[in-house]
């Protein structure tokens, strides 16, 4: 199976191709045996592409929510990694014939399997998807609170602990994830030990393909690769493949006999059998109206995690700072660990911890979880802050107050604190900025903040330009008035 | 007459360093002592040992009854009586940045005799006026001048209406009008209606020469 390469270049000698390993088996995972390959039937189907056109494959690994914008950038020549065949992505990219075709299925709980088989069945219900993805798209475009994960296994243990009511993810996703949990995982927090922890509705929501994606400008190398897609459909290969991997089915047969039969015109025709939908419709790419309310409901959300958080930060900043001041030894000693753990170890990790590493034990809503997470977080660069703050203030100063005979507490109250919020005011407001722009991170678990909305609208726009404009133009209009009012109050506190 | 503040063979180390030695004084009330002396020979230190704001390792302190013993400062609670009878005048004046010049005086009369703030703004401004620095009561601390702020601290010193007064170093930031003003208000406070008794630290000749009645004098 060799195709000659349109466009008449001198092809080099490797095809660089790109796809995210962390999506695992069966689309691309690090290799058991050698963890410096990659194996699964994406890899297998990139490497008879790659032979096709007389190449060597080569791998290069790329976040999946970024194969889009990588691959216009001219990281690699083409991306595969479970690459949702949608409107936008045509519009933007030159992508190939579609060459799997995949159903959006709905999981849930055993218990709720006769009263859940719709989308329709779960309106004002939490349902977890991944964010950016034609399932995503398809809960917005229906109503429901769609619950956003950057990772394909958090959505199943959630489901099983309760934290959502549904999953609506492609069926192979669904299908590996039910073969995880059985004998049941450990990370299915609540899975019976006897049952199954959830079960995968038979009736699809719709139907999708995966495709290669190239950069519009190899729309000729695009074509190559068509051809060499639809020899390996015509021969064997790719059906040998998938059953390799246990994904082949009689779908893909069907996709293969319509993709073959239109070949004549390629393009209209095969765009033709794309999209065909069962019980909905694949929501349209979303401009930018249809996202504003999104972008301004996940800008209150950053807001809200911001402040509440803040409002923690200095709480438990101030307890810390007085301990570390005026309290004895073992005190001191509690509140100095207190610090340099959580200043010694990334904030993501304190996320993952809180909300998922907590679970077995209580299982916290995620935006508790993430108030929880950055305020318990900052509280420690907020008491170094306080406790810098307090010990400037002069030693003359308070023994002045002691001699007057104030209590140790009222001299803290009246004369220390006072003058040490105004050395603290500055760098508060420096850090409650910073935390705006952190509060960012808990999109890992499952909190749609304005940082993670703007991901998901770029990703389906196919642009970061827009999109990040607009997001940066919204933390602005969020952090230029907190640095507004701080120097007020700064200005208003100071003495001449 | 009583002696309001008795000092007896006090004695201060830091480590194996002697800053005050077997030194011996009273002061009674309507009476000025200055407690004179070459720098380092430990005039501030005597003065913040009768203050309680710092330990000491022998002798005795006893203000109207209150006695002081060596070993580590009370703690704040006990030392109630003490801070009653003694009003501390610091050399840099260490008056509160973030209050004014009034506010810097009613803090103890509202905070520790629990006046109200209506009977504590009168206070201040009496005390404010006696020293001559009433049409300063709304100035922040770094807008007075060296002398306004060295009468406010005394003020401040005198709110709780303590029957001892130590000064640090009180003509440090002074010129010799101030001095003179300065002499003549000390004298005041000394033979007024409260008579109260003076410690100053200083080691100004001139200033002791027309101000204190007694000197004590710490060789190093």
């Amino acid at each position: 199976m060799l195709v000659a390469l349109q466009g008449g270049a001198l092809p080099p000698k490797t095809l660089l191709w790109g796809g995210d390993a962390e999506g695992g088996a069966p689309f691309v995972e690090a290799d058991p045996a050698d963890a410096s390959r990659v194996r699964g039937f994406d890899v297998e189907v990139a490497e008879t592409i790659a032979r096709g056109l007389s190449r060597r494959a080569r791998f290069v690994q790329v976040q999946w929510s970024s194969i889009d914008q990588s691959v216009e950038r001219g990281d690699f020549t083409i991306g595969m990694s479970g690459m949702e065949d949608t409107p936008a992505r045509r519009t933007r990219h030159a992508v190939t014939v579609p060459y799997f075709e995949f159903r959006e299925v709905l999981a849930v709980r055993p218990e709720d399997a006769d009263r859940w088989r719709s989308l329709a069945d779960l309106r004002g219900r939490r349902v977890a998807t991944l964010g950016a993805t034609m399932a995503y798209d398809l809960l917005l475009a229906a109503n429901l609170t769609a619950i956003s994960y950057d990772d394909d296994v958090h959505p199943y243990s959630d489901l099983v602990a309760g934290r959502v009511d549904a999953v609506l993810l492609d069926h192979i996703i669904a299908e590996r994830a039910l073969r995880r949990s059985s004998p049941p995982n450990p990370a299915f927090v609540g899975a019976s030990p006897a049952g199954v922890p959830f079960v995968i509705q038979p009736q699809a929501v719709a139907t999708g393909y995966y495709v290669g994606v190239l950069a519009k400008a190899d729309s000729l190398l695009r074509d190559s690769v068509n051809a060499v897609l639809v020899a390996a459909m015509r021969d064997g290969t790719l059906e040998q493949i998938y059953r390799r991997w246990n994904v082949w089915d009689e779908g893909q047969g069907d996709l293969f006999r319509r993709v073959q039969g239109a070949q004549g015109d390629l393009f209209r025709r095969v765009q033709g059998a794309q999209g065909k939908m069962v019980g909905a419709q694949h929501a349209a790419p979303l401009q930018i109206q249809a996202y504003l309310p999104s972008l301004a409901r996940a800008a209150l959300i950053t807001l809200l995690l911001s402040f509440v958080s803040m409002g923690i930060a200095v709480i438990v900043g101030l307890v810390l700072a007085t301990a570390r001041v005026y309290g004895g030894t073992v005190t001191r000693a509690l509140a100095t660990v207190y610090v340099e753990v959580v200043r010694g170890t990334p904030l993501l990790l304190q996320l993952f911890v809180i909300y998922y590493g907590l679970a077995g034990v209580v299982r916290l809503p995620a935006f508790l979880a993430a108030v929880l997470a950055l305020g318990l977080n900052y509280a420690a660069y907020e008491a170094e802050i306080y406790r810098g703050a307090l010990e400037a203030v002069a030693a003359a100063q308070l023994e002045a107050a002691r001699t007057l005979g104030f209590s140790e507490t009222q001299i803290l109250r009246l004369v220390r604190g006072p003058q040490a919020l105004r050395y603290a005011l500055a760098p508060m407001t420096n850090d409650f900025v910073a935390l705006l722009k952190d509060s960012s991170l808990v999109s890992v678990i499952t909190v749609v903040e304005l940082t993670k909305q703007t991901a998901i609208y770029a990703t389906n726009s196919g642009s970061w330009i827009v999109p990040g404009l607009l997001c940066a133009v919204v933390y602005l209009a969020m952090s230029l008035p907190l640095a507004h009012l701080a120097r007020r109050f700064e200005r208003r506190w100071s003495t001449p | 007459m009583t002696a309001l503040l008795r000092i007896t063979d006090l004695g201060v180390r830091y480590g194996a360093r002697d800053v005050l030695r077997g030194l011996s004084l009273e002061v009674r009330r309507g009476e000025i002592v200055a407690l004179m002396g070459p720098s380092g020979v430990g005039k501030s230190t005597a003065l913040r040992a009768i203050a309680a704001l710092q330990s000491f390792s022998s002798g005795r302190i006893e203000v109207d009854g209150f006695a002081l013993e060596p070993g580590p400062v009370p703690p704040q609670s006990r030392l109630t009586p003490l801070r009653r009878q003694v009003g501390l005048v610091f050399q840099a004046h260490a008056l509160f940045e973030h209050l004014s010049a009034k506010a810097n005086v009613t803090l103890a009369l509202r905070h520790v005799l629990g006046k109200t703030e209506a009977e504590a703004d009168t206070v201040a401004r009496d005390l404010l006026d006696s020293l001559d620095v009433g049409a300063r009561a709304e100035a922040w601390p770094r807008q007075l001048s060296g002398g306004e702020a060295q009468r406010v601290a005394i003020a401040r010193a005198l709110a709780l209406d303590p029957a001892l007064l130590l000064l640090d170093e009180p003509t440090a930031a002074l010129d010799s009008t101030r001095r003179g003003a300065l002499s003549a208000t000390l004298r005041s406070l000394a033979t007024g209606d409260a008579g109260r008794g003076l410690l100053i630290a200083t080691h100004d000749a001139e200033f002791v020469r027309g101000t204190a009645d007694r000197v004590v004098t710490l060789a190093p």
